[in-house]
């Protein structure tokens, strides 16, 4: 009975210091610099996005027969 | 059924929407909880952008593939002009997906190549599908170009289906899944990654028509071009 409660105390331990000691950006989160990816991707999104627009639209000038 | 799709290609709601959930998808990509991963790490994110792509490659496919059997049905050409512009933003996607999919694969498998099944199988199916374009390039009529490519693509999409979601589940992989489905069954996803992939895979999808529709849409105006003279 012991013996088994050792155990399982064991692996309980044994499973949370690996999962503490999984690399993951903390440290990147922690100094609010993950914000600054975050913000630079939107920032591309948001260009592709007004990219796609800006041709869609010339899309509907072109079927309307208005640029040629 | 073309009138209410050709209203839609057009309309914006759904392009809004799009946008609305990939925004969503950029920012809880990055900032929502993801299980901690040996190997892994934070590559898990890769998840919610390299997996959507094959996703999306495999609806335009899909799409690329009902209209090549509506064009060798109705023998219209319209049809045949959204068969090939599916084709070309499936390619278009099966190449980002591949690239993202070898960077990845280059910091947690150790190299961008790895003869993996599911590797080897996509590459042979990406290549039936640029054999679709050469295809086209190679042959002058119009109307023999469209019936023989159709009649191609529909082999294309055939061979895709078994190559990319069957072969791969049958035999040992790197990915996850071998053996299985993977990202639907209960353990294989973690419940926070869900809110964020599956946004992630409609998203992208809907991406994907956009860019599409717009093709399509230039290809239908250089068709009635080139009927008018």
């Amino acid at each position: 009975m012991n013996k088994s409660l050792a155990t399982i105390f064991l692996l309980l331990i044994t499973t949370t210091i690996a999962s503490a000691q999984t690399e993951m950006a903390d440290t990147l989160r922690s100094n609010g610099k993950i914000y600054v990816v975050v913000m630079v991707l939107a920032t591309i999104f948001a260009g592709i996005f007004a990219y796609l627009v800006y041709i869609d639209r010339k899309i509907s000038r072109l079927e309307k027969g208005k640029d040629n | 059924m073309r009138k209410f799709l050709t209203c839609t290609m057009r309309s914006w709601w759904w392009k809004i929407l799009c946008f609305l959930i990939l925004a969503y998808v950029v920012v809880g990509g990055f900032l929502m909880p993801v299980p901690r991963l040996d190997i892994l790490n934070e590559t898990i994110r890769n998840l919610y952008f390299h997996v959507p792509m094959w996703f999306t490659m495999m609806a335009l496919f899909g799409s690329a593939a009902y209209y090549s059997i509506k064009y060798l049905r109705s023998g219209n050409l319209k049809d045949d002009v959204y068969a090939v512009q599916f084709t070309n933003t499936g390619i278009f996607f099966s190449l980002l997906g591949m690239s993202t999919g070898m960077e990845w694969a280059q910091f947690t498998w150790g190299s961008a190549w790895s003869n993996d099944p599911k590797q080897l199988c996509t590459a042979l199916s990406m290549l039936i599908y640029f054999a679709y374009s050469i295809l086209r390039g190679g042959l002058k009529d119009d109307e023999k170009k469209a019936k023989i490519s159709a009649v191609y693509n529909v082999f294309a999409f055939a061979m895709m289906v078994p190559l990319i979601m069957i072969i791969p589940r049958m035999v040992d992989s790197l990915h996850p899944g071998a053996g299985g489905n993977p990202a639907f069954k209960q353990y294989d996803l973690d419940k926070d990654m869900r809110l964020v992939f599956y946004p992630a895979v409609i998203g992208w999808i809907m991406l994907g028509y956009w860019i599409a529709s717009l093709k399509i849409r230039l290809g239908l105006i250089k068709y009635k071009k080139d009927i008018a003279f």
